[in-house]
């Protein structure tokens, strides 16, 4: 299913002046969610910075129907307008859930845990900026470790979570990293799950020029950066079976992979890192992709937690 | 695309707001102005799916137009560009 | 065919979301409202009701899936108690405020810390200003009534808010009743197809909740004040038209008993409403001149209706089951405050009773009468909120 740049629509439903700040990853996401998916969407917006890019009543910037939402409620709304659109017999809109990383990783993990088993018929996406950004740049459960924010000042102490996993255990069919710099990649797996019946869930490293602090014209780049370094790794788990995606299949070998370095040193956030908390970053990424390489290789097994489907 | 409500009675029973184009006028936000050397475009269209705002729009023959009034200047269009045909212009030069 | 069934309100809310044609039920276990869901279950395995059944991870996840399905345009419904319905609090301000009919029976049960799990009202009183409209019932029958009725209510596009079905723990939940349950042809005449006051449309997409600004807040905070007078002024029209169609009424916003010619009126509300009625015959036998009047809707707060009550009468004494604590009994406070700017006003006096479900029988209700009497022959009240039968 290869789609090039130019078969996308033209089409926009991310409505220009709109007011993310200049340089807004998930602002470049939500373009290309559009891109992948058109019109025929309806959006569960909990409070995230998506709350509040669209601009205030009367007006909104995002051309599809929106609910707007409690904070920790995204999962179970969802739930909600997706039994509301099966009783009206609506058949061809897309339910998405669209929130931060606060809103997932902590204070909305229980509604999306409690979708997911539930098995809700939506795509949930989670644009990580990596903080509770809509607040001012407060740590979440997906901060890095060594990143500043203004609850971190000294650097986060704790590792991030690993979310796509941990939604993966709750056996859906569906779970998906991406990147806004890697467009056709994040297009292709939205195309995908809408196909798919059930929950699916894109978790996308989203990079936020405010949060990471780095100058607004390298956004693009520096989520190109995490790839290739493999702090952020492309995936798939489809029915429990892992599987890299270009360009992160390559990267198993380590010597292919960018040092966590040129990753760490192009982001302010990251300024007051010692030599030792590099050299621990670098392990874990390490490890991370032993995983990876672990689970991607051995094509018979799945993730351990399907059995046979 | 929609109207404000002037009184109370033409106000929605909640907050129901309609999609529109310019919700801020964010062209005001800029430092630095993209400029497109198009002797130098390739077309690739990779400054039409980055922009954050939607503020390229394609045109028939592939090639960019920025739409100034709403264009934040970040300057992702010209990082991106792989042959480096836009430039980011200080605004008032 | 109308039939009698012999069952408890759990099981008759159930029945009555079957009669009503609810579309969207969300549901999440809390004694004692628990049979309520697990009905609804068998109802909808068993293909009798014909709805979604989402079994939910948290109360909070109930309401707000119930927003969403409201949202998405269906009609729908949960049930909660206690604990359950105060970690929905955020949830049901936003339900509210997006003007959507959800309709929620409240099995009235008192919060903790330790665990209670017997009657006490301060769970759902303690939501009052959170833009829903408040019944509280006295019968099993009132709970199916007053549940068509509120779907009615709140679809009406002048009203457009949520709405509690308040019935107390036990007494009621789960207490045996005689109900008549009317002929659905007959339900689905009084009550029509469900049609939202907006809804989520991929045809005519609306951002709902985005921010708003000083500039527009107040005016739709205001447009919801409006739809709870509007609450007001249909209530007693629906009861009385749910009256002519199936029998039965519940006195609108406050049921009155032999209140004519009383100088005491005792103010009550739920199942305390219908020990009074006894309490009362017990009393006018002795000669005491003693009304009562259960107030069934506490939001809208029944102010007129109050003040009309109050012409000509020596004394209110006023029971409430539950306590705003730094002030006085929810029922009380509110009818003083309606009673405020009157020129001729009764004596009122305010009793606690039955907090964490200590038993209110007929004999406690003559007691509270029999005090205030005294009160009312001194021509002041004593002390001004009066905790019945505490330990010393």
């Amino acid at each position: 299913m290869t789609v090039s740049i130019k078969e996308l629509s033209k089409e926009e439903y991310l409505l220009k002046g709109h007011i993310a700040c200049a340089g807004c990853g998930p602002a470049i996401a939500l373009r290309l969610l559009f891109k992948a998916l058109g019109n025929k969407l309806i959006l569960v917006v909990p409070a995230c910075c998506s709350s509040v890019i669209p601009g205030p009543y009367p007006y909104t910037s995002f051309a599809v129907p929106v609910q707007n939402m409690l904070f920790e409620a995204t999962g179970a709304t969802a739930s909600g307008v997706v039994a509301a659109l099966r009783r009206r017999g609506v058949k061809d809109v897309t339910v998405v859930g669209w929130a931060g990383d606060g809103g997932t990783f902590d204070i909305g993990i229980q509604a999306l845990s409690g979708a997911a088993e539930r098995g809700t018929d939506f795509i949930y996406i989670c644009y990580d900026n990596e903080a509770y950004g809509n607040t001012g740049i407060q740590r979440s459960g997906a901060t890095p470790y060594g990143a500043w924010t203004t609850t971190t000042p000294t650097g986060k102490k704790e590792r991030k979570k690993d979310m796509a996993f941990i939604i993966a255990a709750h056996r859906i069919p569906y779970v998906a990293t991406a990147c806004p710099s890697y467009p056709m990649d994040f297009i292709k797996k939205l195309r995908k799950a809408k196909e798919i019946k059930g929950t699916k869930f894109i978790h996308i490293l989203a990079p936020c020029t405010t949060a990471w602090r780095y100058d607004t014209s390298k956004t693009v780049e520096i989520g190109r950066l995490a790839v290739q370094t493999g702090m952020w790794a492309l995936f798939e788990i489809e029915y429990g079976k892992f599987k890299l995606n270009p360009p992160s299949s390559q990267l198993i070998d380590k010597a292919k992979r960018k040092p966590v370095n040129a990753y760490l040193t192009s982001q302010g956030r990251f300024r007051k890192l010692t030599e030792d908390d590099i050299k621990k970053i670098q392990k874990w990424v390490d490890e991370d992709w032993e995983r990876y390489h672990k689970l991607a290789s051995n094509s018979a097994s799945d993730f351990g937690l399907y059995g046979k489907i | 695309m929609s109207t404000i409500p002037s009184t109370r009675k033409e106000m929605p029973i909640t907050t129901l707001s309609s999609p529109t184009v310019g919700v801020g006028k964010t062209g005001f936000w800029r430092t630095f102005r993209p400029v497109v050397d198009f002797s130098k475009c390739t077309r690739c269209t990779l400054c039409w799916i980055y922009c954050p705002d939607a503020a390229i729009a394609r045109q028939e023959d592939d090639s960019p137009k920025i739409d100034y009034d709403y264009c934040k200047g970040c300057g992702i269009c010209a990082n991106e560009c792989p042959v480096k045909a836009i430039a980011m212009q200080r605004e008032g030069e | 065919m109308a039939q009698t069934v012999i069952d408890t309100a759990n099981h008759i809310a159930a029945i009555a979301t079957k009669a009503a044609r609810v579309q969207v039920i969300a549901a999440y276990p809390i004694t004692p409202q628990t049979s309520i869901v697990e009905r609804i279950a068998e109802l909808v395995e068993s293909g009798e009701l014909d709805a979604e059944y989402i079994r939910v991870e948290s109360e909070h996840s109930a309401m707000a899936a119930c927003i969403g399905a409201a949202a998405g345009g269906v009609r729908t419904f949960t049930a909660t108690a206690s604990h359950g319905l105060v970690l929905m609090h955020e949830a049901l301000h936003w339900a509210a405020g997006s003007r959507l009919p959800i309709v929620m029976p409240v099995v009235n049960r008192a919060l903790g810390p330790g665990w209670n799990i017997w009657a006490d009202t301060t769970d759902s009183m303690s939501q009052r200003d959170t833009g829903w409209i408040q019944f509280y019932c006295a019968d099993n029958q009132e709970v199916f009534d007053t549940i068509i009725q509120a779907y009615k209510l709140c679809e009406n596009e002048q009203v457009l808010l949520p709405a509690m079905i308040c019935l107390e723990a036990f007494i009621l939940s789960h207490t045996y009743m005689p109900v008549e349950i009317p002929d659905q042809e007959k339900i689905d005449d009084f009550l029509p197809p469900y049609k939202p006051g907006w809804f989520l449309d991929v045809n005519n997409p609306l951002s709902h909740g985005n921010i708003v600004s000083p500039d527009w807040y107040m005016e739709f905070r205001y447009m919801m004040q409006e739809a709870m007078e509007n609450a007001k002024r249909l209530i007693p029209e629906i009861d009385k038209e749910y009256g002519k169609y199936f029998g039965f009424e519940h006195g609108g916003l406050i049921e009155k008993y032999k209140c004519e010619d009383a100088d005491l009126i005792l103010l009550t509300m739920g199942t305390i409403g219908s020990e009074a009625k006894i309490s009362v015959e017990n009393l006018r036998k002795e000669g005491l001149k003693v009304g009562t009047a259960r107030v069934r809707v506490f939001r809208p707060f029944p102010r007129e209706e109050i003040r009309k009550l109050a012409e000509n009468k020596q004394m209110f004494s006023i029971i409430d089951r539950g306590i705003s604590f730094g002030m006085e009994g929810f029922l009380a406070e509110e009818i003083k405050a309606s009673l405020c700017n009157q020129k001729d006003r009764p004596l009122i006096a305010g009793f606690i009773a039955g907090l964490g479900g200590r038993d209110v029988t007929f004999k406690t209700i003559e007691k509270i009468a029999e005090k205030s009497s005294e009160w009312m022959r001194a021509g002041r009240v004593e002390k001004e909120t009066v905790w019945v039968d505490l330990k010393e």
